[in-house]
């Protein structure tokens, strides 16, 4: 099957590739780019470790083709740390709350929480586990996570951190 | 289990017409794409493997909400997401945006469509009762010109609607409720991302403590959505009172012929839809002014 041209810019650099049709973004992010932030978890659209944020949403790249991106902003777990190479807010806040245990799916929940935090400057808890509610995490029972995602949205905020008594 | 789809090719059509004229030509061979989270997951299974996909995102004319006269046009390619954000929406079919937040996940939110969810045929998609359930009509292209299907004719089959091959379904199109009406639409799930165990969605209006009208829709418990005609008829003109409620939910309950299945066997998931069917009610009538 004749290849496609695709252009994009991913963390911020432009790239050109030639893809097949059927290849997955992540599958193309991974094998083409050397991005392997993003993880393959299920592959079938349920984990949520793929997940990347393309033009603004975070979308899950397992079940995108990489054709379908041409023109596209991506940005990745790679892409997510300040510019002087310094932990963004929720890296930090995944760090300081013990939001991991394995790690595997905290590519994804660090890239679903980048745009949740965009989206609402201060999501309750309720928002919060809702809005994580398309990543799975098999080790902490997400109570550390949400606490990460609440550390983090305090930095940004500029206020100071107060942990809910449990 | 194989992940990686069968080779095709990539078509990125500009314009209605030239989507439909490609979809004429490449016939069986070829599948229309929206926001990909049923066809892409069906493709990875090989349980589609098109020659030709036709991705519909380069399509301008496809999206977006917006009013034409008595109706509410929302075009095909609207995601789920822009739905839940959609002020017009929010304030004219509230519904709409209550289901769609009960759909999936985020991230599939973001790219899922309401012309996929509405044109896929899988019994399990929420929308179509929805759709039933506020009279809405489907507009539907091909190579000959445009044709208006309603909802409630649409859905002939698991996977089997009236869409025809060579054909795309372009906007969904829904009469204004009445300002004031009641609404709800209540889903039992076994966990974020699942399908509908059973589903329930109610459109009311009140008059005094009087239901004046009434519909009922129902997701995931039989081949189709279901219109629940005669519950609705039970309903209006009482008071939304338990015997009436339960003669209601009897009725419904009585057209579901759902599977049995890994949510549960057929008997559980019928007694869940006349559940969530009470609930929709109970939250409808709380909602409902006038």
């Amino acid at each position: 099957m004749a290849k496609s041209q695709i252009e994009l810019k991913v963390n911020g650099k432009s790239v050109e590739a030639l893809v097949e049709p059927r290849t997955l973004l992540i599958h193309f992010l991974r094998e083409q780019l050397n991005l392997t932030g993003p993880h393959i978890g299920c592959e079938t659209s349920h984990c949520g470790a793929c997940t990347v944020d393309l033009d603004g949403k975070s979308v899950k790249s397992c079940t995108i083709f990489a054709v379908q991106v041409n023109g596209a902003d991506i940005r990745t777990i790679e892409g997510i740390a300040n510019a002087d190479g310094t932990l963004h807010a929720i890296q930090e806040g995944f760090r300081e709350m013990h939001g991991l245990q394995c790690g595997f799916c905290t590519p994804g929940m660090i890239t679903r929480a980048y745009r949740l935090l965009q989206e609402n400057k201060n999501p309750s808890e309720e928002e919060i586990r809702f809005g994580i509610a398309g990543n799975l995490c098999r080790c902490t029972g997400y109570q550390n996570i949400v606490k990460a995602i609440q550390f983090a949205a305090a930095k940004l905020n500029g206020v100071p951190f107060q942990e809910a008594a449990e | 289990m194989p992940v990686i789809p069968a080779a095709f090719s990539y078509h990125r059509p500009k314009s209605i017409q030239e989507a439909v004229a490609l979809l004429a030509e490449l016939g069986e061979n070829g599948r229309a794409l929206a926001g990909g989270h049923s066809l892409i997951p069906m493709m990875k299974l090989r349980l589609a493997s098109p020659g030709n996909l036709v991705d519909l995102a380069g399509i301008d004319e496809l999206k977006g909400v917006r009013v034409d006269g008595k109706d509410i046009v929302i075009g095909a390619m609207t995601t789920q997401h822009e739905l839940i954000a959609s002020n017009l929406l929010a304030d004219k079919i509230p519904i709409i945006c209550e289901a769609s937040l009960q759909i999936a996940d985020p991230q599939v939110r973001y790219l899922g469509t309401l012309g996929g969810n509405v044109a896929n045929g899988d019994p399990g998609n929420d929308m179509p009762a929805v759709m039933i359930c506020l009279s809405a009509s489907y507009n539907v292209a091909g190579k000959s010109g445009e044709r208006r299907v309603a909802a409630r004719e649409f859905y002939q089959g698991a996977y089997l609607t009236a869409l025809e091959i060579g054909e795309v379904l372009t906007a969904v199109r829904i009469p204004a409720p009445a300002t004031g009406h009641g609404w709800a639409y209540e889903k039992l799930k076994r966990k974020v991302g699942d399908y509908a165990t059973a589903a329930a969605a109610v459109m009311l209006t009140m008059k005094g403590s009087k239901v004046e009208s009434c519909s009922i829709g129902l997701t995931n418990v039989a081949d189709t959505p279901l219109w629940a005609q005669e519950a609705a008829k039970i309903l209006t003109g009482s008071a939304l009172d338990p015997a009436t409620i339960k003669k209601a939910v009897a009725a419904a309950e009585a057209i579901t012929s759902p599977a049995s299945d890994a949510r549960g066997p057929a008997q559980y998931r019928t007694k869940m839809a006349g559940v969530m069917l009470a609930r929709a009610l109970e939250h409808a009538k709380s909602r409902a002014r006038g």
